[in-house]
């Protein structure tokens, strides 16, 4: 193994994947976990129930999928995403949208329902509202990413079947571990092991300070 | 003088007509007419789950009846935009519902929703935090206030929007006597001096003569009488508005 940067770059694409995942997440888990917590519509206990059995996904599950539907004779394959850095952010997103998604519901819900008539009653528009409830389930919500960012950095299953684990091109920290783990080399995956869990610590004492900071404001 | 009337010289600033509200298949709210006039100070009393919160969201739009028409400045309600309408008025609830951001941060929200300038909004919240004598709180955060302190600022969150009406449910329930009957003082002051058109929910007929111009009472989901207190406590309309002024909760004049 080419140490330091060879390992470098599986780690800056093991962050990058991930952070990229998780962002996305949000995007899509942060309006459909309010919408979830907030509406009321046919279908949404169903829905919601969907989403809690999401947040509990084993990885090599939406691997699984994910590889079938990306696969060159599979609905997407025209896309030519299979074994590739972007395949691996899909099916992280599978993982984490659920996550962030359930959380933000959670998070919303435990708000006193009075916080949005009593905001609407000052004269509140519903995207004004939105955002303060936001803002006041802002620690729930960080925690809910943390979890998310968490889910996706450390799974290894989804990663090794749509990434190929391809040198340079698509291995990853979890993946590099299992290859390494195979060949006997436990050194190497001890070193890579640390190296994952220092990067996750880092990245979540980050969010951890954010989040901390917002406690106080 | 009729007593169903807003007494003032002017068209009612709020009427309501043959209101029907239903919730889980029954009848929670029937208000077959009721006025309120510009300038006036309503009460509203009744036992617990007898509408009157009810009544304040359907007032406030927050809630949907079955049937009826309110009018407000003499356009139904139906006509308005719900926002438009709601930044017209304003709502205290019950608890403080302060979120968590200092007292002026708190004061500020409704201004800010209607998109004023800084320099306004410093001023208008400064104004109004000193009426209700809370301006040593302005930097201090919501959830190191006492109830009292609290509610002050959720008062002073609904006047700074200056409301041409202001719905207050029962800001006073959860503070003790003391508190109670120095904010309730302060209140009625400050209702008087603007002329301010409000509609309250209070405990009981003595709180209630004290703030309110004239006296609503609702029981069993359903309004029974409106009138001066002393009337209402001389001539109940009916056996069970008498029974509710009997109860030693609702403590009479």
């Amino acid at each position: 193994m080419q140490i330091d940067l060879e390992i470098f770059q599986i780690t800056v694409l093991s962050l990058e994947v991930s952070i990229l995942a998780t962002f996305l997440s949000l995007l899509l888990g942060l309006p459909l976990g309010t919408l979830l917590a907030l509406g009321r519509f046919p279908g949404r206990s169903f829905l919601l129930s969907l989403v809690n059995t999401g947040m509990g996904l084993p990885p090599v599950v939406v691997g699984l999928f994910v590889a079938m539907s990306l696969w060159r004779s599979g609905p997407l394959g025209d896309l030519n995403l299979i074994y590739t850095p972007t395949a691996i952010v899909i099916a992280q997103v599978v993982i984490a949208f659920p996550v962030v998604t359930g959380l933000t519901t959670a998070a919303l819900q435990a708000l006193d329902t009075g916080l949005q008539l009593q905001l609407l009653g000052l004269g509140a528009s519903r995207l004004q509202m939105i955002w303060l409830l936001w803002r006041e389930a802002r620690l729930p919500l960080l925690a809910g990413m943390m979890a998310g960012f968490g889910s996706v950095i450390s799974e290894v299953g989804a990663s090794m079947m749509v990434g190929g684990n391809i040198r340079y091109q698509t291995r990853v920290l979890t993946t590099a571990i299992v290859l390494e783990t195979s060949k006997g080399e436990f050194n190497n995956a001890i070193g890579l092991a640390v190296l994952l869990l220092t990067i996750t610590f880092l990245v979540n004492w980050g969010l951890t300070w954010i989040q901390q900071r917002a406690a106080k404001r | 003088m009729d007593p169903t009337k807003g007494g003032k010289a002017m068209r009612a600033l709020v009427e309501v007509h043959d209101l029907l509200v239903r919730r889980g298949g029954r009848n929670v709210l029937e208000v077959p007419a009721l006025e309120v006039g510009r300038g006036e100070v309503l009460a509203l009393i009744g036992p617990n789950g007898s509408g009157k919160s009810t009544l304040l969201l359907v007032l406030a739009c927050l809630l949907k009846p079955v049937s009826g028409e309110i009018l407000f400045d003499e356009r139904p309600l139906s006509q308005w935009k719900a926002l438009e309408y709601r930044r017209r008025i304003s709502f205290v609830f019950q608890a403080p519902l302060l979120l968590d951001m200092t007292v002026s941060e708190n004061v500020a929200l409704g201004l800010k929703f209607r998109g004023l300038q800084k320099g306004e909004i410093r001023v208008r919240v400064g104004h109004w935090l000193e009426q209700l004598g809370i301006e040593s709180l302005a930097n201090r955060r919501a959830g190191e206030l006492s109830g009292g302190e609290a509610q002050r600022v959720s008062l002073a969150r609904a006047f700074v929007l200056d409301p041409e009406l202001i719905l207050l449910d029962e800001p006073f329930s959860a503070l003790d006597p003391p508190a109670h009957s120095k904010l309730l003082g302060d209140l009625a002051a400050l209702l008087a001096v603007d002329h301010r058109t409000a509609i309250i929910v209070t405990h009981n007929l003595k709180d209630a003569s004290q703030l309110g111009d004239r006296v609503a009472v609702l029981v069993g989901g359903r309004l029974r009488q409106v009138g001066r207190a002393s009337q209402i406590k001389a001539k109940p309309a009916d056996e069970e508005v008498a029974a509710f002024l009997r109860e030693p909760t609702s403590s009479a004049l």
